[in-house]
């Protein structure tokens, strides 16, 4: 008999709101994260905007010796990761420490670090590269800090692949725990690449939007004017539990992980498989480890993340999987609003689909001005809508052809 | 002053409260619960503040802050 894995917590940090209640409400809302850098100057770049987080006290969660010891992507999952323990009411010393465990996603790492440590080593030479260089850029070193910050003795480490690593890490905790090498699993991801480097690189590939003008309407998932995504930063993370551990002890329960599943696109290092053949194999395949048919999935947590060709090729994934289904299915993109937030979009938007089955409503994707007539699903534009959300299913897709796709599910015990 | 600057570069590096007592007679990492990679990064900012060569045979041989200072005065 499989152990059953629920969602007793969450935390999240983003450019929409930090916590869960300020997180969902904004979404619920249609509030746009989105405006002109500040982190540095931008004004030679082609994009100049960004989903930056300006607003969050970390000193609540973290000291300062600590702090000076992590890059910005760590900061996010510490603080995001005791939002959850905090959220799931967990005290480590009433349960067995062995048996949690943290998996992140993370895409970059300390990018940020990375680059001040290489402008000391240009500027004053080897010597004066800071001893911290390494243990702060390490894209696992998240994992690490949270399992000290937490006391998780548990399974660890890090998940990277791409926009789709905190999807990814979600899976692995389920596996932990279904597997019994956990009770508890603290999951999800963050990143912090809004840096000079960071935005040059994806800026010079094209991939993102140059509506300077306007920053809050550029990510415009499906929409026909969509340019490009809009890069977002910031942590979430979801307390994953056995169903009778939690139980036990009285946690209270949002909703169940019921299946993942994953594929790669064996195609392009940037460009999806045509068709989204391959994001499509990956939705199947969470479907089949969820043991549901396509009929009962209700709503569609997209990557969506308002490029010409994503947008384009997740919807035709979609309806190859859910054939006429897929016109009874709500469809959002998160993304739409928080902008991307690449090694910690899927747990955000794990997120999403946890509280759309514990509340019934969906969000919008906002900025649907002009729908792609190409694109005729319904994908909830600009205004939120209440809906019964039995099965939820979010998708990510990572640059390398990483999909990744897990199957939210209404806790009925 | 040497020792002021010192205690203030610690004091910043090490994340302490201002007012928190640092004397001569301090040792890093018995007193104040620096790791050997805090140590290196306070002889870095020692070296960039005052302009200064620190060794590495020099740095292993500080017992305490009081040590710094007075290598600091006498390579300054």
């Amino acid at each position: 008999m499989k152990r059953r894995v629920v969602v007793t917590g969450m935390g999240a940090i983003t450019p929409i709101g930090s916590g869960k209640e300020a997180f969902w409400n904004a979404l619920k809302e249609g509030k746009s994260g989105i405006g002109p850098i500040t982190h540095f100057d931008a004004s030679e770049y082609a994009t100049q905007i960004a989903g930056e987080v300006n607003d969050f006290d970390f000193e609540q969660y973290i000291g300062k010796k600590e702090m000076k010891r992590m890059d910005r992507f760590t900061h996010f999952a510490v603080a995001a990761a005791k939002m959850a323990v905090e959220d799931a009411k967990l005290n480590v010393e009433e349960i067995d420490a062995n048996l949690f465990g943290v998996i992140l996603g993370c895409g970059i790492g300390g990018i940020g670090t990375l680059e001040k440590e290489h402008e000391k080593l240009l500027n004053k030479g080897p010597r004066r590269v800071s001893p911290f260089l390494i243990p702060m850029m390490i894209s696992n070193i998240g994992s690490g800090y949270v399992s000290m910050q937490l006391g998780a003795k548990g399974p660890n480490t890090t998940v990277v692949t791409a926009c789709a690593s905190a999807t990814n890490a979600i899976g692995d905790a389920f596996h932990a725990i279904q597997r019994g090498d956990a009770n508890v699993m603290a999951t999800g991801g963050s990143e912090a690449s809004i840096t000079p480097t960071g935005i040059a690189g994806f800026c010079t590939m094209k991939a993102m939007s140059t509506r300077n003008d306007s920053p809050q309407t550029a990510s415009r998932p499906f929409d026909v004017d969509r340019d490009g995504f809009v890069m977002g930063e910031g942590g979430g993370i979801l307390i994953l539990e056995e169903l009778e551990h939690a139980k036990k002890r009285g946690a209270h329960i949002y909703a169940e992980v019921a299946g993942f599943g994953m594929s790669a696109d064996a195609y392009h290092i940037t460009s999806p498989a045509p068709g989204g053949e391959g994001g499509a194999r990956a939705i199947s395949a969470a479907l089949r480890s969820a043991g549901i048919k396509p009929e009962q999935v209700d709503y569609y947590n997209a990557h969506g993340t308002s490029t010409p060709y994503n947008d384009k090729f997740e919807t035709m994934a979609v309806k190859s999987v859910f054939g006429d289904h897929a016109y009874n299915l709500v469809i959002n993109s998160t993304k739409s609003m928080t902008g991307h937030l690449l090694g910690a979009a899927g747990a955000v938007e794990a997120i999403a689909c946890v509280m759309s089955c514990y509340e019934d409503f969906v969000h919008p994707t906002i900025n649907i001005e002009n729908q792609d007539p190409e694109l005729d699903l319904d994908y909830v534009p600009n205004v939120g809508k209440a809906k019964v959300v039995n099965y939820a299913v979010s998708n990510s897709l990572g640059f390398g052809g990483h999909n990744a796709t897990v199957v939210i599910k209404k806790f009925v015990d | 002053m040497t020792f002021d600057k010192v205690k203030a570069i610690i004091i910043d590096q090490l994340g302490l409260d201002a007012d928190r007592e640092i004397l001569p007679t301090t040792s890093l990492v018995k007193d104040l619960e620096a790791d050997s990679l805090d140590a290196v990064e306070i002889i870095m900012a020692i070296e960039d503040d005052f302009d200064v060569e620190i060794p590495d045979e020099s740095a292993e041989g500080f017992q305490n802050i009081g040590d710094i200072c007075a290598f600091v005065d006498a390579n300054k």
